[in-house]
């Protein structure tokens, strides 16, 4: 098992940077997400672990030696691309093979590793199967094999589960966090899928613009962001600018707001599901008048579209929750003060 | 069928017939036992008797033959190496580069022959068969370049990055997943390659001495002397090769788009 630290990676294309001065570690054995919306340089960072990309600046080691002056062949990773990139004039058995094969492993241990990694990812009897008789998921599950049979150091994987469709994509996830805990290797994914962060990972880092804003355990960012990017990325979340005048703490309609001990940053996010509608006004704790405009259905949790000071609010509940609430009117939205994150903007 | 099919095909049928009746009559005529093509048709292979005897149109055949074949091998290993290497780096003055690899395909022949018999001379290897060949190789290499180019920009680039990531050097990448997905089309590079050496008049007449010739240029000069059906026969032989040689390249370059 290796343990992958990034120090100050920069890398610029053109003016633009894709990555803005990037430090972070990924400890061994960990499955490490990398989260961020489309030009975020989550993928820029992937390929310079990969080393398709040379940074700038900075350094990239594996258990602390440089891997900089390494050739992506001479790194021993392992890497599932977006679209698979099997070899499609080669077998399933041979495309698994091929990394054995440029490493002069003997053919009978080619073949009885191949035949493991095959049935690991439970594809035992497609060895002799071209890629384009594959269904997404097998095509996925082969170039899994593929990258771990040659027992890389690290596991990258760029957006693996993209091209499948929603349902495959959440057994996909199962089976791969299944097969990262079986091999134990490294592994460092990126995808734009917060849910899939968030299935998968035991830690996850989220990026903006080429820089490293916030990283650790799913469940701690997700409950505790720091910045209004965080919290909407991660999840949904509702912010409130706070106001602060002679006599405390208050929203822009005039909403006294405690200020927590630890306060740092100016907006208030408050997840959908802590978000509580009533028609009566509740008997403490913070409270606004709003105006409810939409419930929607959607199966076990149902959603409410309010609008506050015109500004859009979410809030989400089992159904039967909402199903007291009018269709449309006035409405009181409450908290619970301990729920409620203070972010910077 | 409506209106529009009927006409339609008449279209094409005409089309065809331009294109293939003098074809068609020069074959059948290779087939007529008279010298003056007169009808109707006695059916023989008397001209292709006299030219399997004729040794100077065969040591010209089989020379074209093998000339052809060297041309082909050269002009398609230096076209479909320069065609990867275009595809897979960034370099300066690449677009330059791409863009002067097109005007030999538009220059007529003519200039471009007249132009290399200038240069040869210049340079002091005047005519012979090397100049012919090193002629042919240069008008045949911006095909090979183009058509491998074309199978290559179907090609993902992943495939190469995976190959590498699992531990593959530059020259087992390519062996291994890039030369296999572009077989179909240095096949049919080497086909076109083919076809401009072995049809080549032009260059090969200014660039051939006498008693040296290629196949076309004996047919040239032998129409000049005067016709005589063995020419036909010759031709005949000559149009079935080629056809054959391109049909056999249509067929692979229609297999670059797919896959």
């Amino acid at each position: 098992m290796t343990e992958v630290r990034i120090e100050g990676l920069v890398k610029t294309y053109g003016s633009a940077f894709a990555l803005d001065n990037v430090s972070l570690t990924f400890p061994h054995g960990s499955f490490f997400g990398l989260l961020g919306p489309s030009g975020s340089g989550k993928t820029t960072l992937l390929r310079a672990i990969a080393g398709f990309v040379v940074p700038d600046q900075g350094r990239v080691f594996f258990d602390g030696e440089p891997v900089e002056a390494l050739a992506v062949e001479d790194r021993e990773i392992g890497m599932v691309f977006q679209n698979y990139a099997l070899f499609p004039n080669m077998t399933v058995a041979q495309n698994v093979a091929f990394g054995l094969a440029v490493r002069k492993v003997s053919a009978a241990d080619q073949k009885r590793r191949v035949a493991e990694v095959l049935d690991l990812v439970q594809l035992g009897d497609f060895g002799r199967r071209k890629p384009h008789e594959l269904s997404g998921g097998q095509r996925q599950r082969v170039a899994m094999a593929r990258a771990i049979v040659t027992r890389p150091r690290v596991l990258l994987l760029d957006e693996p589960l993209s091209a499948l469709d929603r349902s495959l994509r959440v057994d996909m996830q199962i089976e791969l966090k299944r097969i990262q805990r079986e091999v134990g290797i490294t592994t460092i994914f990126v995808t734009h899928d917060q849910e899939e962060a968030l299935t998968l990972s035991d830690q996850i880092g989220i990026l903006k613009v080429g820089k490293l804003i916030r990283h650790g355990a799913p469940l701690e960012v997700y409950e505790n962001p720091r910045d209004a990017f965080t919290a909407r990325f991660l999840g949904e979340a509702n912010l409130f600018e706070v106001l602060s005048s002679s006599n405390g703490y208050h929203l822009a309609d005039g909403t006294k707001i405690e200020a927590l001990p630890s306060t740092h940053g100016d907006m208030l996010a408050i997840r959908p599901e802590h978000l509580v509608v009533s028609v009566t006004e509740p008997a403490q704790g913070p409270r606004l008048r709003a105006t409810l405009i939409q419930r929607i259905f959607a199966g076990a949790i149902g959603s409410c579209v309010i609008d506050w000071q015109g500004h859009p609010l979410k809030a989400t509940g089992r159904y039967q929750e909402f199903s007291t609430l009018p269709d449309q009117g006035p409405v009181w939205l409450s908290w619970s003060p301990d729920q409620a994150r203070w972010v910077s903007q | 069928m409506t209106r529009y099919g009927l006409l339609g095909r008449l279209y094409v049928g005409l089309i065809l017939l331009f294109l293939y009746a003098p074809i068609l009559v020069m074959a059948v005529m290779s087939f007529n036992a008279s010298e003056f093509y007169q009808l109707p048709v006695h059916l023989s292979t008397v001209w292709y008797e006299r030219l399997s005897q004729n040794t100077e149109i065969l040591a010209a055949a089989w020379r074209s033959i093998w000339i052809a074949f060297v041309v082909t091998g050269i002009a398609t290993i230096l076209g479909t190496s320069a065609s990867i290497a275009l595809w897979r780096y960034d370099f300066p003055g690449k677009p330059i580069l791409q863009m002067l690899l097109f005007p030999p395909i538009a220059i007529p022949w003519l200039i471009t022959g007249t132009a290399m018999l200038i240069f040869f001379f210049g340079i002091g290897l005047g005519r012979g068969t090397p100049s012919v060949i090193l002629g042919h190789v240069a008008l045949a290499l911006p095909y090979v370049i183009v058509v491998v180019s074309a199978r290559l920009a179907t090609f993902d680039r992943a495939l190469e990055e995976a190959a590498r990531s699992l531990g593959a050097r530059p020259w087992a990448v390519t062996r291994a997943v890039t030369l296999p997905w572009i077989a179909p089309g240095i096949v049919a590079g080497a086909l076109f390659a083919f076809a401009v050496s072995f049809d080549q008049f032009v260059v090969s007449y200014f660039l051939s001495e006498p008693g040296d010739i290629t196949l076309p240029v004996l047919i040239y000069s032998a129409i000049r002397k005067g016709f005589t059906p063995e020419i036909n026969a010759v031709s005949t032989v000559i149009i079935a090769v080629s056809m054959g040689v391109m049909l056999i390249a249509a067929r692979f370059s229609k297999f670059g788009g797919e896959r």
